[in-house]
């Protein structure tokens, strides 16, 4: 094992205020360590130096629960491929090196603290249709509903989005649209979405126009920040599924089945 | 104090059909009036509160992540166990049943273990109807697999993210609630205490984990569904937040903990690499399919590349130990063989706490590719964390921490000895007795959430006056007073001491001393030294910055201090239980050859401690366990 001698610039931030970037010197970091626990061995050196420790999300740190979110020199999860911060290992900086750390940006994902940043607007666009309505009990066995395996894994692709943001925090526009045809795009594909299917394309999308995140202009960097490799196909996907709702609403179908539901 | 478990009469088959149908109903109309608090959104929190909202009843629901979605349940990677007999392997309710009591060590309550059998079946239903993407044949139907050692094929699986699927299903059917209005739903926001009025809980005081506001909740019922405690060790598998303050804090206010010290690890995590290691990472143990685990069997050899190391020169310990299970033998089995192959000086890796994990047998056998094919996200993990190519030399793996089966203790109907207090998931202690078998903690959160409560908790609403204690009453003020308190304390405090290196010391100890194998002197040891740790705590913890805002510091103060004060219990319940069963090895208590040696006339019992305002003496209840179905038997995997 060898040890980095770093340069860091850290963005800190208090909730409401203007923020800026702090030098923090580094030394003395070992290779196998996470970014993360990098960045817990500069904690406990502010610690012990009497400030304040930089706050930034986390929690599985294995890549999964999507709450890592740091911009590591100006890429959304730092600059390895497929990989969330929390999965990125200092063996992939060299010493010397200097580093900036900043929080996801987006208007949509205000700054909470230093690195933390608000993510609520997902989880409201997903309240506006992100489900299929079916109440715990009432289900037909399982396999008296075959879906065929291509049909399953196309929609497992899609459901390995783990709500990370870092598509949003890529793009020019600060557009969610990889996340939401990842989301729509899943439950669009498979049987037990179609009843739906119109209700929740109009109402995500509409939810995320609300929520400020920008427009889509096929930019593509969202693809490659993604840590799940989610492909912009869905983008695609959703465009036509939002197409044919769209329409239909027009000529009040939607709103038809919509308002039937009671 | 007398436990009363509730369990329905009948045959063991009939319980739980019995049960509900002399369980109370309560009028659809007065469902409305009724507020449950649910801590908790993983499968058993998202589950229980979306149900109980499509029931009508009125719920707020609690996690400390930014999302429900992000609960600790979505790092489950393995798979979700069901009797659905989809293979025609000869699986059943009773089978899976009898593994599940078998499989705990005969340490788990029988009834309990046969409802969650029973209900199984229809999780799976429920997840498939949600949009869950479950791995599928060519023909359409579910796929499974055998995991964990099951005879039976009775695994069903997302790629290699069950846990993220199942939890993204739960999770929208929450959201669906959250737009019905049935649920208001409160991220980032931290329980730290239960409210309990005349000895039945009702409500919670919970701090803000972004503007630090500490208020209270008034509710009719409150479920606790938080989760296990293996981060009492500091390093585990689980994620970073998980905690055991919720059910330490409802502990202190009475709620009897039970066997806390049945903890599972295991046996196929990535080794501990230095000092700045802040958790441990599973990989999923179907590894263990295909991978052989050796070590070299002279102590000269383990700082060679394995690849210098001749075959008759390793030491395949569980093919040789268990020849008919092998390197498939039980977690906790094959976490304690490594344990002793490293003990005697034959580990490898930094710090000589590894074992090699081989595949060069089956790639032999199968080509690259097929491995790739099966393993593929793992060997990249793999690499990923340690810099190292498995497909050219063999993995290194430790065991870990990784599952908690002790917790608070519930009678039939989930709810504690505080009435009103439900506690499900891995919070509780009911279903997995001294050990737990993979791909069943998943099923009981879901049974938990989606199939018992709902039912269970009229029970107890049936006597209750809805809406009758609101946040105005006096206890509620007291406690958000000692919340309170307790924060400014912590950042009033002048110490030198971060958080965590008081943490990293109380898992080290607790590791060593209460971890893969324990003994009296250890364990006596231990008792002494976490008071101690504790004392030193209090006056020399820093904690700097705000109680007025986001403060990740202060959140971890407050959950490191409340894992000083469970690890004096881990420990005395420990010493106390006097036999080995599952995840709790007494070294004193083993056969010859070093099994597991219970005792089953005296220690036939769950233990529920009980809080007596001091921590080192608590006072032990007993519920006796009593086999009507399955008989008692040693667990022999050999
Ligand atoms: C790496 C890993 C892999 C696993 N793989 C499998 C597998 O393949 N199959 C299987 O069956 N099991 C597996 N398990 C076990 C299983 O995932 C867990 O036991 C189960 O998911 C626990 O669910 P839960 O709902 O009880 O708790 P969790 O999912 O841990 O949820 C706890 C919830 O409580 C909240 N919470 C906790 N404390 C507080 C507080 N003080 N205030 C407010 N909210 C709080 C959290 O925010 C969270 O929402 C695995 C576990 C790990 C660690
Ligand atoms: S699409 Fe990718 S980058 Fe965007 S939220 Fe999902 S996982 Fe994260
Ligand atoms: S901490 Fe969970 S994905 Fe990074």
């Amino acid at each position: 094992m060898s040890q980095l001698n770093l340069h860091l610039k850290v963005w800190r931030q208090n909730a409401g205020q203007p923020g800026h970037f702090q030098d923090i010197e580094a030394p003395e970091i070992p290779d196998h360590a996470s970014f993360l626990e990098m960045m817990d061995i500069i904690n406990e050196r502010l610690i012990a130096k009497g400030q304040e420790p930089v706050a930034f999300d986390h929690d599985c740190r294995e890549g999964i629960c999507g709450m890592c979110s740091m911009q590591i020199n100006g890429v959304p999860h730092g600059p390895e491929k497929a990989t969330t911060t929390c999965q990125l290992h200092m063996r992939k900086f060299r010493t010397g090196d200097t580093i900036w750390v900043e929080p996801f940006r987006a208007k949509a994902f205000p700054v909470i603290k230093d690195l933390v940043v608000n993510r609520g607007a997902f989880d409201r666009i997903q309240q506006a249709g992100g489900f299929v309505t079916v109440r715990t009990g009432a289900p037909q066995d399982a396999n008296a509903l075959p879906i065929g395996k291509e049909v399953a894994d196309a929609a497992m692709d899609a459901a390995a989005c783990i709500g990370c943001g870092a598509c949003v925090a890529a793009c020019k526009n600060a557009s969610a649209m990889l996340f939401v045809s990842a989301k729509a795009g899943q439950l669009n594909l498979l049987p037990q979405g179609q009843p739906e299917k119109d209700r929740r394309t109009l109402g995500m999308v509409r939810q995320m126009d609300k929520e400020g995140f920008g427009n889509c202009t096929n930019q593509y960097e969202c693809e490659a920040a993604c840590p799940k490799e989610i492909s912009v196909r869905w983008i695609t996907k959703l465009n036509r599924d939002y197409a044919v709702a769209a329409v239909k609403d027009a000529f009040g179908n939607t709103r038809k089945e919509a308002g039937g539901g009671d | 104090m007398s436990l009363n478990s509730n369990i329905p009469s009948g045959p063991m088959a009939m319980k739980w059909s019995k049960h509900k149908q002399d369980s109370k109903l309560i009028n659809p109309k007065n469902k409305r009036k009724f507020t449950i608090l649910v801590v908790g959104s993983g499968l058993a929190g998202s589950s229980a509160a979306a149900t109980l909202s499509e029931l009508g009843y009125k719920v707020k629901c609690f996690c400390f992540q930014d999302s429900p979605r992000r609960a600790h349940s979505i790092a489950a990677q393995g798979g979700i166990n069901a009797a659905k007999n989809y293979q025609n392997d000869g699986d059943s309710v009773h089978r899976l049943f009898y593994d599940t009591v078998k499989g705990g060590d005969f340490r788990a309550r029988e009834s309990n273990v046969h409802r969650l059998a029973e209900v199984s079946v229809s999780i799976i239903d429920q997840c498939v109807a949600q949009g869950v993407p479950f791995a599928r044949e060519y023909g359409g139907m579910m796929a499974n697999r055998s995991f964990g050692g099951a005879q039976v094929s009775r695994t069903f699986y997302a790629r290699g993210q069950t846990g993220q699927q199942l939890l993204l299903g739960a999770y929208s059917a929450l959201n669906k609630e959250i737009a019905a209005g049935g649920v208001q739903m409160f991220p980032r926001t931290e329980m730290l205490d239960v409210v309990t009025v005349d000895g039945h809980a009702k409500g919670i005081v919970t701090r803000d984990l972004v503007t630090g506001k500490i208020e209270s909740h008034a509710g009719d019922a409150v479920l606790l569904c938080t989760g296990g405690y293996g981060n009492v060790f500091y390093l585990s598998t689980n994620a970073m937040g998980c905690n055991v303050t919720a059910t330490w804090r409802a502990h202190r206010k009475g709620a009897l903990f039970a066997n806390p010290c049945y903890t599972q690890i295991h046996p196929t995590c990535i080794p501990v690499s230095g000092e700045y290691q802040s958790k441990l990472t599973l990989m999923s143990e179907s590894l263990r399919n295909d991978g052989r685990i050796w070590v070299p069997k002279n102590a000269a050899d383990v700082g060679k590349p394995a690849a210098q190391i001749p075959e008759a020169d390793r030491d395949y310990f569980l093919e040789r130990k268990y020849p008919s299970f092998g390197n498939l033998a039980p977690r906790d089995i094959s976490s304690r063989a490594a344990k002793e192959a490293c003990d005697a000086g034959l580990g490898v890796g930094p710090g000589g706490r590894g074992v090699y994990l081989d595949f060069a047998e089956a790639i032999g056998q199968f080509g690259q590719k097929t491995i790739a094919e099966r393993y593929g996200n793992l060997f990249a993990m793999y690499e990923k964390i340690t810099g190292e190519n498995g497909y050219k030399q063999p993995m290194r793996i430790y065991p870990a921490v990784h599952y908690t089966m002790g917790g608070l203790w519930v009678d039939y109907n989930l709810m504690s000895n505080l009435p009103g207090l439900h506690v499900l998931g891995e919070a509780n202690f009911s279903d997995h007795g001294a050990n737990r078998l993979g791909a069943s903690a998943l099923m009981q959160g879901l049974a938990d959430g989606y199939f018992v409560i709902p039912t269970t908790i009229a029970n107890y609403l049936v006597h209750q006056k809805p809406g009758s204690v609101t946040t105005e009453h006096p206890e509620f003020k007291k406690a958000v007073e000692v919340c309170t308190a307790q924060t400014k304390q912590f950042l009033n405090n002048k110490g030198k001491r971060s958080v965590d290196s008081f943490h990293r010391e109380l898992g080290l100890l607790v590791w060593d001393k209460c971890g893969m194998a324990r003994d009296k002197a250890g364990l006596t040891e231990a008792l002494k030294r976490i008071p101690e740790m504790r004392e030193e705590f209090k006056t020399n913890v820093v904690v700097p910055g705000s109680g007025n805002a986001c403060n990740p510091e202060l959140e971890k103060a407050g959950r490191v201090a409340d894992f000083m004060e469970f690890g004096e219990l881990l420990c005395l319940d420990a010493l106390n239980r006097e036999e080995s069963c599952g995840g709790h090895f007494r070294t004193e208590h083993q056969y010859p050859d070093g099994e597991a040696k219970r005792d089953d006339e005296n220690f036939s019992y769950a233990a529920a401690w009980e809080y007596t305002g001091d921590f080192s003496k608590p006072t032990l209840n007993k519920e006796p366990l009593i086999f009507e179905e399955v008989h008692l038997a040693v667990r022999s995997y050999k």
